[in-house]
């Protein structure tokens, strides 16, 4: 992985992750800017799985294990998916805290991605 | 059942209710990877706390879709007992990862209370307990209140 790709993920999916829960507490019901955040998360996960495929070929290698760094990127992958549907089924506040919660559970899946694969405590 | 469905549809998952989908949900998603990932890859290692992880991930996602459909009287009691089972998995596992670490050399979700998962293993059952503790009757007055204020309130 890249450190800095990894790093703007990582801001972008927290700093969404607040926005939304802010906003849905403050009983915003999903809008263009919240859904638009989680897509946002989404095509800089796709683009991650670009550089996972590129990455080992100009030998940049997961130090860690590969299969457990697809999963949770193939996780990461399904949550904004899921939880855009569950706004557009369900246009209530809580649907932008839901947002929200999807937002935060993408950052801490990237930064786990990154300790997967640089950072080998055994 | 059926007759409060079609009069009050889906009062049940109001509020709260939704974020705590939300998060089993994630920690469905987080057990079933990481089982997952053990299984395939080193199974043979730490056969018990491998097939703990599987368990503890089939019961997370038991829970998330009972959470869901508790409107139903039959998914209303799999939600108390795969919420049970959780609180209870968390406690016998966490605490015999500190006694006996031998054992649980390997993570699972619940090793030490869920503390790799900044204990929210810990937490949910306990939140999902009191949920559906406080929605033992049905869709109760005050989540219909709720929706009425969230679409009279609305702004979007």
């Amino acid at each position: 992985m890249i450190l800095w790709f990894t790093l703007t993920q990582v801001v972008v999916a927290a700093a969404a992750g607040v926005l939304c829960i802010v906003l849905g507490l403050a009983g915003r019901r999903p809008s263009d800017l919240t859904v638009g955040a989680l897509a946002l998360i989404e095509v800089l996960l796709i683009a991650q799985v670009v550089m996972g495929i590129v990455a080992p070929m100009l030998g940049n290698s997961p130090s860690g294990n590969p299969l457990e760094w697809w999963v949770y990127l193939i996780g990461a992958l399904l949550v904004p998916p899921a939880a855009v549907a569950w706004a557009l089924l369900e246009r209530s506040r809580w649907s932008t805290v839901v947002l929200g919660v999807g937002a935060l559970a993408v950052a801490v899946m990237v930064w786990r991605m990154e300790v997967i694969w640089t950072v080998q405590l055994a | 059942m059926d007759a409060d469905m079609t009069t009050a549809p889906r009062r049940r998952i109001t509020g709260i209710a939704r974020v705590l989908i939300v998060v089993y949900g994630v920690m469905a998603l987080a057990a079933t990877g990481r089982s997952f990932v053990q299984i395939v890859g080193e199974f043979d290692q730490a056969p018990l706390a491998y097939s703990l992880s599987a368990a503890s991930a089939l019961v997370y996602i038991l829970a998330t879709l009972a959470l869901i459909f508790s409107r139903s009287a039959v998914w209303y009691v799999i939600a108390w007992v795969a919420v049970l089972f959780e609180l209870a998995g968390v406690l016998v596992i966490g605490t015999l990862s500190i006694v006996l670490p031998d054992l649980f050399q390997h993570p699972t979700v619940w090793s030490l209370y869920g503390n790799g998962y900044l204990f929210v293993p810990l937490v949910l059952p306990v939140f999902g307990l009191w949920w559906l503790w406080r929605n033992r009757s049905g869709g109760s007055a005050d989540d219909t209140a709720d929706t009425e204020a969230e679409v009279a309130g609305s702004t979007w």
